[in-house]
């Protein structure tokens, strides 16, 4: 299915179900990151029950420690 | 009338009444890396009346890809960081009292830089850190630019106590203790990026236009041409333990019990003695060399070269052990040596 992320279009496995999945999709399940969908900030506790539908925007936005 | 401003006095939002306001402030910069350096280099160089900078590193030849005040001469002599850019700064422009602090900042040596401070800005590289900043901001009502970066990628965030949320906001569950080590590597553009992020975000602060803060959280990957920004505030926290109705400041304990630390993709590992001391670097110097071992040095460093290690003594006692990322190994290194 296709989705927006940061700006972007993507094509991601039809596999993908949950912002979750989606995470560790491109590797960020184990990083502290903010998850908007669709203009909603969606609560850590719940990434893996919301569910991703295509043509969804969303943004990632994950934290670093460098400088 | 003088011309050193001229190009920034005729963009409108700042204009001579701007500037005579950067003129008055005091802006404190943790961190003289990349991220510190690109952020010191624009404020001195439009014209902020004081700029503190405050770094426990020393120049090494890896810096100087990205860390643009240094120069090869720097990395050559060992240089404090703090101690190189604040001659550098000084040569760009005269008229700044630039203030420099060869220091590893932890909550008592913030607490004291923090007196007329207007604005922090974060260029430190790991999170313990950043959340003292955070604590100790909040504690003392001072608004503060989180930046970081890795590879091509880079965020950043103006936090206002009482108006934003916090970083411990942003973040929840945080990785207390600093488990986050960022081995990707770095390119200077996305050092920059940031670094543009944050200078500007200071100087609207600086010149008091709040309205044109950025207030999103920000975040781009150059090289993947991505960028995303977030309104975040609906992730401000009554009940968040620093900035909520009831703070207790949890980071500003926790800070005591980092006496040793790994340095972040370095093979090393920092000994803080337990006092703040003086080292007497003389006496140090005349103390290693009946020891087996090359020992160099500078008015602010002593470097011994210990088998397949290298120790690194500040003035402020601290010790950077070299070759080891293991923190009891270095330690026992310490003990042989120092007693
Ligand atoms: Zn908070």
């Amino acid at each position: 299915m296709f989705i927006q992320v940061n700006g972007k279009k993507d094509e991601v496995p039809e596999s993908l179900h949950t912002i979750a999945d989606l995470l560790s999709h491109y590797g960020l399940d184990k990083k502290v990151v903010i998850v908007e969908q669709n203009g909603v900030i969606i609560d850590k506790t719940t990434h893996s029950e919301t569910l991703l539908t295509a043509d969804d925007q969303l943004e990632f936005v994950h934290f670093v420690g460098g400088g | 009338m003088e011309t050193r401003y001229s190009r920034q006095t005729l963009f409108k939002p700042i204009g001579e009444k701007g500037q005579h306001l950067l003129q008055q402030k005091h802006v404190l910069i943790i961190g003289a890396g990349a991220l510190g350096t690109g952020n010191a280099e624009n404020l001195v160089r439009a014209g902020v009346g004081t700029v503190t900078i405050v770094d426990r590193d020393y120049v090494e030849k890896s810096n100087l890809q990205r860390q643009q005040l240094y120069s090869e001469q720097d990395a050559f002599e060992r240089l404090p960081k703090a101690v190189a850019a604040k001659t550098r700064l000084e040569a760009i422009n005269s008229q700044v009292d630039i203030r420099a602090h060869v220091l590893d900042i932890r909550k008592e040596e913030l607490e004291g830089l923090l007196k007329g401070i207007d604005l922090l800005i974060d260029a430190t590289d790991n999170f313990d850190t950043r959340l003292i900043i955070n604590d100790l901001t909040q504690k003392n009502d001072i608004p503060w630019i989180y930046g970081a970066c890795v590879g091509s990628y880079g965020l950043s965030f103006t936090v206002i106590p009482k108006d934003t949320p916090c970083l411990h906001c942003l973040m929840e569950t945080i990785p207390l203790g600093g488990a986050t080590c960022d081995t990707a590597g770095i390119i200077a553009p996305a050092v920059q990026m940031v670094v543009a992020h944050q200078t500007t975000e200071a100087m609207k602060l600086l010149v008091n236009d709040k309205a044109s803060l950025r207030k999103r959280l920000i975040s781009f990957d150059l090289w993947k041409n991505e960028q995303s920004t977030i309104d975040v505030s609906s992730l401000k926290n009554k009940h968040c333990l620093s900035c909520g109705t009831k703070p207790t400041y949890p980071f500003l304990s926790f800070e005591k019990q980092l006496k040793s630390s790994v340095l972040c993709g370095r093979d090393s590992v920092q000994i803080r003695p337990s006092d703040i001391m003086t080292r007497d670097l003389q006496a140090l110097k005349e103390q290693l060399s009946h020891l087996e071992g090359k020992v160099e040095s500078n008015p602010y460093l002593v470097t011994f070269f210990h088998q397949k290690h290298r120790l690194v003594f500040f003035l402020d006692g601290r010790v950077l052990i070299h070759g080891t990322s293991d923190i009891s190994e270095a330690r026992t290194i310490y003990h042989q040596i120092i007693g």
